[in-house]
This record gives C-alpha cells, structure tokens and sequence, in this order.
C-alpha cells in the first residue's frame, strides 16, 4: 500500500534520538557516580558484568524485561489516547493481590495447572478493574488521570500490607517478607538452568505482538490516536472519546495485571510489600524513551532491566551507598524528562522552518 | 495628553495587522476607533499600551518621540489600558488589586490606600468594596476598579478595548460619566469599540479602521451610514442567491437558552427549512457559534425545547442528531475539524461506517484518492491535515458531508479562504441547497451572506436581534443591526 517516502529517514531519526537519549541518561549516571567519589568506569563495568556477565545474571535480566515490556505495552494505549496512567503501578499491585487470591483458593484443590491460568486471568481482571476505577473517575467524575491514579496506588499498596499482615499472614508471624511461600507446583514453569520462566516470555512477547496489531490495524487503534490527537474532531467523527478512553485503560490495566500476576507466580512465589519493585513506574520512563514507538519499547525496556540488576550489587562491589541507586533512578527520570523536553523543541523547530 | 501614531504597521508573518495606521487623539477628548473585527483596532491598541511591540512606525506623546516594551513602561509614561477581558487577580481582594503595580511607599498604610479607594469611588459615583474578593464582582465593576487602579497610577490617556461588552446598560452609564468626568479634568480617552451606539453618543472624534488601514474619520456630528461604508466598504457584489422554495421544517428551536461564549445564548426561536440557506450575522462572539452548537447537539440547552421534523430531541447528543441526517462543522478547521496527525486516508478510514475489528485501510484509501479528485485538494493521501493549507483543510472537511444529508450546520465555512475557493465552496453548498438540504451558517462577512443566503439572523448579546429574508434586507441594514440598532 501507501509507502510514506520519509518512512526510513524516520526510522534513522527515531535510532539516533534514542542514541543520544540513552547517552544521556548513561552520562547522567556517571556524573552522579564520580561526585559520590565512585570510579565510574568500574561501577560502568560493572553493571555490565552484573548484568550479562554469567547466564544466571542474564536470567535476573529477563525477569525484569518481562513485567516491563507487559506494562510498556499498556502504556502504549493509554498514551496513545492521551492518558497518564500513572496508576499502572496499583493496576501490577491489583493483579498480583487478585493472582494470590486464586493461587491460595487452589491451594487443596489438587489441579495446580488450572488454578495458575485462571490466576494469570484474575491477574490480568485485577489490573483492569484498578483501571477502570481511575477511568471512571476521570470521565465520569473529572477527576485527572494522574491524581486519580496515584490515589489508586496508595489504596493497591495499602490493601496489599493489610493482606500480608492481616488475613494472609504467615501462621505465627506477619512479616515484611510476605505471605507464605506457595508450593512448588503452583510456580510457573521455569528453566532449570538459568531460571528464566517461559510461559511469562511468551505472556511478553504475545503482548507485544497483539499490541503491535492492534494498534496498526484494528480500527480501535486508529480510533484512539483520533482521540488522542483532536478530542472534539473525533467525536464529530463519530467516535465515542469517553468509551475509548476507558477501553484503553482496560488493556493497560489487564498488561500490568499480567505482569505482576508473572511478579507472583513466576519471580517471588508469594505476595510481597514491594511486588511491582516499582516497574509500572518505570515502564512510564521506558516508554517516553522510546517516543510512544512500539519497537523501540522492549529494547529500552531490556537497557533499563540490564541497568536495573547490574546496579544491584554495586554498593557491595564498590562500597558505595546504597541509596546511590535510588539516585541513579532519580537521575534516570531527570534525563527521560530533559530528552522530552529536547524532543519538542526539535519538532517545533521542524515544524518553524 | 496629545497622543499622535505615525505609519505603524504590526505583521505577524505575512499578515499585516496594521498597515501604516497614523492618528492623533487631542488632550482632554473621547476618541473613538471602530471597525470590524479583525480590522487591527485591538492590535494598535496593545501597541500603543506597550502590550505588543510594533514592526515599524512612531509614537509620540507631546510632541516627543517615545520607545517603549511593556506595559508598566508605558503606563510610566501616562498610558493605560483596560482590556477585553479583565487582566485581574480574581482571588484577591479590591483592596489588593487596588495596590497592584503601586512603588512601595513607607509612608503609605493599607489604612491610606483605602481611603484612597474609598475617595476615587466617591468621585466617579463607584460602588466598590474594598475587602470584598474580586472574584464576586461583576465585569461592569471589575473594570470600574481597573479604571480607578491605573487613575491612581498617574495615567493620562485610558484606551478601553470593548468596554461595554458584558456589562448592564445601567453600569454602561455609570461608565459613560466616568469617562466625561475624566475628559473634563483634561484626561484622554480612547475607546475601541465595533459598536456604532457607543461611539456616536460619546465620542468627539472617530477613526475608521479597516483591514489595517484607516478607512476613514469623522468628527461630531456623526453620520451613521457614512461610518458604516467606512467599516464595512463598498456594498456587496451582486448577489448569485439560488431562488429556492423552502420546503418542510426540519429543525426548530423554541425559547433556547444555552451557556457558552461570553454571552451564551438567550431565548432563540428559529426554525430551519428544507432548501433554505439561512446566514447568521454578528459580530464574532455574539451568540452564532452557541446557537449553532445548541443546535447541533453538542451544547445542551438551558432551557427551551429542539426538534427535529417534530421528533423532540432536546437533550440528546450530537451522535443522535447525526443519526438523524444532521451534521455540524466546526470553524477552527484544526483545533475542531480535522486530527492534524492524521492523514488524509486515515481520516477516512476513521469515518467508515462499515464497522468491524480492523480498518480497511485499502477502502480508505480508495475513498480518498476519490475525495481529493473530486473536492480538488492539493495534497496526497498520506498527506497530514496539518500539512494542507486552509483552503484545502476546508475542502477536505467538505468531502466528510454525508451525501444527502438533510440539514448542514456550519460555522464560518469559508473563513480564512481566498476568493476563489470560497466561491467553490458555494457553489458545493448550493448543490446540496438545490437538492433539498437545508443550510445555517454563521459568517462574518456580510457581503457572503447577502450573496448567497435566503435568509438572515443577526445575532446581538447572545440573541436574535433581526430575523429577515435577505431579498428585503442591504448592507448597511445589516450592519445596524449587527452594532445592535434594529
């Protein structure tokens, strides 16, 4: 069909904007590590070592690509519409509150397989009703997005702490370590060597796949990037903003719940205080980075994962604080924010001239 | 204060707001500047109140020639200005906005500046209080304070843009004495208005402007007519109206009221006819957007009832009244009309009625390479909207009409166009006239509207001021009644 002419330089700005984007982000790193008194090229070095270093430390690498690519991939419908689903972070909670739920209901039931798919199901339910919730409240109620959806984090964390202190605690003790561990036939299949767990890679790739179909040929893709570029335009079009708006929000809702359905069943075999390890925020940061593009989500997302455990044993490699990483991810945010900012003065040049 | 512009020009581009505008206003006088909208009477006026800074040209006070970049500049200078809409801080009090922009005087209480207010008040027959939140008060007394702030500022000349939009004819004669009072005590005044009532009956002098350029000025007494040629030109090309026997009611309002604009809409009857173009006149924000809008179902109505071939649908949204064979578009072609993102053939697909799980983009394309022939749009069907020009936006909103729809909405359908595609956009239209749609528009030419509609609406404050067929109406008619003489 219609090939647009410009489509390859495109592609070669997108490559070279995620270049500087990522180089950007990296130099902030290394700033920040040289005035802790850090030797930055060793942190550098090792963070790729304790990344890609050994096959296991790959394995911890996919773990983390998975839970974000499912919630870049979510992201990518309610951005597209033109939502901040900040509360994606409540939507992974809500997934892996409501997965917990299902796995302990089978507990005795002595089908493990099938409490496990429905598990992933109630997950991906969990995830979207947590979304639905801040759609109604910003269609129907007015309330912003962002507001409604940070106020739905709180309330996802709060109900988790109260379940694993109060009616899911251990027997004897309640414990920031989370509920019981589950048995080992309710935990998603895994390789033995390596530890990376194949039904949650395809869970990742199947989402990026029906995303990348979805938003490109399904009716309701263009319908939401209609939406989300001219609201009242669409509506004299004929389509409805406010049923969009909260569609959207059901498959970034049901993407995140998967994902921290995966956070249960296949990473910690239990419901944790921290089970999002906050990846529905970072999913946010991944997908700026990538620009909204869908290919270039699952190769940020797999940077950010790589960054993400290879700083894990920084602080006792290299003695360095251990809060240092929560500075590298502050300064993580400040780079993506400063790309942002780059990327629109680029375009509103382009479009001066 | 002796005020004189010399050749000032304001371009935006290749727009020229202003194109060599001279004028002098004499110390202790109410000069008038009228036009129509868009006629660069708001722009000198930022230029002359250090709003805006102007491409070329002098200004000077008092026989001196004078620079200046912003407002407190030239309110230093003895300059101020009130605006359209008032440029206050609604979550102060009186008191507070009183003070704004005042030097920090030791010797000078909170105590002092309220009876400073309280005197000023006193002097101009004011009601104002001073503790209460701005917020409470009308626009008539928003701009009574405003005019008393910039007084105690030291201003010698006060231009006011539109001052008596928005305000009670009671407040407008408060007004009215204020500004005598102030021209006595040697002051000037400059007022910008596009309404004719306003300026004849205070004015001593008054400049015409027109497309950028001053058409013309007058001194007491005023003659009407001779200032409507000057605002408005030369009458209308002869008219190429289709005689069209109008046929059924299709659409009828009773007793409308709607929110929306500055003025919302009061207390509209109207019913519209099969075959029937009907123009809607007025000055820009008077009320014909709002109707249009209440009519097409995309504002709900305050009250009053809308049906549509007697089938009451008041209350229902737009979705609905399309189903019934209605459409409405919108003037601003890409804050409304168009997804500036989208290309020509996605539009298209977007709009396909056949529904389904996924787009048939081949079909959308086929439509489109269809619509950009027919509707001669220069552009591909990758094109984005946002790449065309006006004209083409326009002609490929036109494309989007239903094929027989039975009664268009549009709101100024042809603005923004040349000549030329203006005219084709007509001749599109008056098909569709001819065979049986009817036709509301809303257009700030009415030289358009005496050419082409069956019937005339002026719309004055938000209602119907003039219900008329066009054959029995002219130029200057018109125009009274768009100032609001009917």
């Amino acid at each position: 069909m219609e090939t647009r002419p410009t489509a390859h330089i495109g592609w070669l700005r997108l490559g070279g904007e995620l270049l500087v984007a990522l180089g950007a982000v990296s130099t902030f790193t290394i700033l920040i590590l040289v005035l802790s008194g850090a030797p930055p090229f060793a942190a550098i070095a090792q963070i790729i070592k304790g990344s890609l270093g050994s096959w296991s430390k790959f394995a911890h690498v996919v773990k983390a690509w998975i839970p974000l690519t499912l919630c870049g991939m979510g992201l990518l419908y309610t951005f597209r519409i033109g939502l901040w689903n900040i509360g994606i972070e409540g939507q992974v909670i809500a997934g892996a509150i409501l997965t917990t739920a299902i796995v302990k209901l089978g507990l005795d039931s002595g089908n493990p397989q099938l409490f496990l798919a429905l598990a992933i199901g109630f997950g991906a339910v969990g995830g979207a009703i947590w979304a639905i919730l801040a759609g109604w409240l910003k269609t129907k109620g007015g309330v912003h997005e962002i507001f409604a959806g940070l106020g739905l984090n709180f309330v996802a964390q709060g109900i988790a702490l109260w379940l694993i202190f109060g009616p899911w605690k251990r027997p004897g003790v309640a414990s920031m370590s989370g509920t019981e561990v589950f048995p080992p036939e309710f935990w998603l299949p895994y390789l033995a060597h390596g530890r990376i767990c194949l039904p949650g890679l395809a869970l990742a790739f199947f989402a990026i796949v029906f995303t990348a179909v979805t938003l490109r040929y399904a009716r309701f893709g263009l319908n939401l990037k209609a939406i989300g570029s001219n609201r009242v335009a669409a509506y004299l079009f004929g389509l409805k903003p406010d049923r969009c708006m909260l569609l959207a929000m059901v498959f970034a809702g049901a993407f995140a719940g998967i994902a921290g359905s995966l956070q249960v069943t296949a990473v910690y075999h239990r419901l944790i205080p921290a089970i999002s390890s906050n990846y529905g925020y970072l999913a946010l940061l991944v997908v700026m980075l990538s620009n909204y593009n869908i290919a270039a989500v699952p190769a940020v997302a797999f940077f950010f994962a790589c960054l993400n455990v290879g700083s894990i044993q920084l602080p006792m490699v290299l003695k360095i604080d251990s809060s240092l990483s929560g500075v590298i991810q502050g300064a993580l945010v400040l780079a993506t924010l400063a790309m942002q900012a780059w990327r629109a003065r680029r375009k509103r040049e382009r479009e001066t001239v | 204060m002796k005020i004189e512009l010399k050749e000032i020009h304001k371009h935006y581009g290749p727009v020229k707001a202003n194109n060599g505008v001279s004028l002098c206003v004499e110390p202790g006088t109410i000069h008038g500047i009228l036009g129509e909208n868009g006629a660069g009477k708001s722009t000198l006026m930022k230029i002359l109140s250090g709003f805006s800074r102007k491409t070329s040209g002098a200004i000077v006070l008092n026989e001196q020639r004078q620079e200046y970049q912003t407002p407190a500049q030239a309110t230093r200078l003895g300059i101020g200005m009130l605006y359209q809409d008032p440029l206050d801080f609604p979550s102060l009090t009186v008191l507070d906005n009183f003070m704004l922009g005042r030097k920090k005087n030791p010797e000078q209480s909170r105590a002092d500046l309220n009876d400073e207010l309280l005197g000023l008040c006193q002097s101009f027959g004011f009601c104002l209080v001073p503790s209460q939140l701005l917020k409470i008060l009308t626009v008539g007394e928003r701009q009574q304070l405003e005019i008393l702030r910039l007084l105690a500022l030291g201003i010698e000349v006060l231009i006011l843009d539109e001052p008596t939009t928005g305000i009670s004819a009671y407040q407008k004669e408060i007004l009215f004495q204020a500004l005598n009072t102030m021209t006595s005590a040697g002051k000037s005044v400059i007022l910008v208005s596009h309404k004719l009532e306003d300026v004849e009956s205070l004015c001593h002098k008054v400049t015409v402007l027109r497309k950028g350029r001053v058409s013309g000025e007058m001194v007491q007494p005023f003659d009407t007519d001779t200032l409507l040629t000057m605002m408005f030109g030369t009458p209308p090309r002869p008219p190429s109206r289709q005689p069209q026997t109008p046929g059924e009611i299709l659409l009828s309002l009773e007793g409308v009221s709607a929110k929306g604009g500055r003025l919302g809409l009061r207390d509209c009857n109207f019913q519209a006819r099969e075959s029937e173009i009907v123009g809607l006149a007025g000055l820009e924000g008077s009320g014909q957007s709002v109707f249009l809008r209440t009519a097409a179902g995309l504002i709900r109505p305050r009250s009053g009832s809308i049906h549509f071939r007697h089938e009451n649908l008041t209350g229902r949204d737009y979705h609905h009244f399309s189903k019934k064979g209605l459409a409405f578009q919108p003037t601003d072609r890409l804050e409304e009309g168009l997804v500036g993102d989208l290309t020509i053939a996605e539009h298209f697909a977007v709009q396909d009625q056949k529904q389904g799980l996924f787009l048939d983009r081949t079909r959308a394309a086929s439509q489109a390479g269809r619509s950009i022939e027919k509707f001669k749009i220069m552009g591909r069907r990758e094109s984005t909207a946002e790449s065309l020009s006006g004209g083409n936006q326009q002609r490929l909103l036109l494309s989007f009409l239903p094929q027989k729809p039975a009664l268009l909405l549009l709101e100024n359908p042809t603005r923004g166009l040349d000549l030329e595609s203006a005219h084709w956009v007509w001749e599109h239209l008056q098909v569709y006239s001819e065979a049986g749609t009817g036709i509301v528009f809303s257009s700030s030419e009415l030289d358009e509207i005496l050419m082409v509609a069956h019937r005339v609406l002026v719309f004055f404050n938000g209602r119907i001021i003039k219900d008329v067929a066009a054959d029995q109406t002219d130029v200057n008619a018109l125009g009274r009644a768009l100032a609001g003489k009917v």
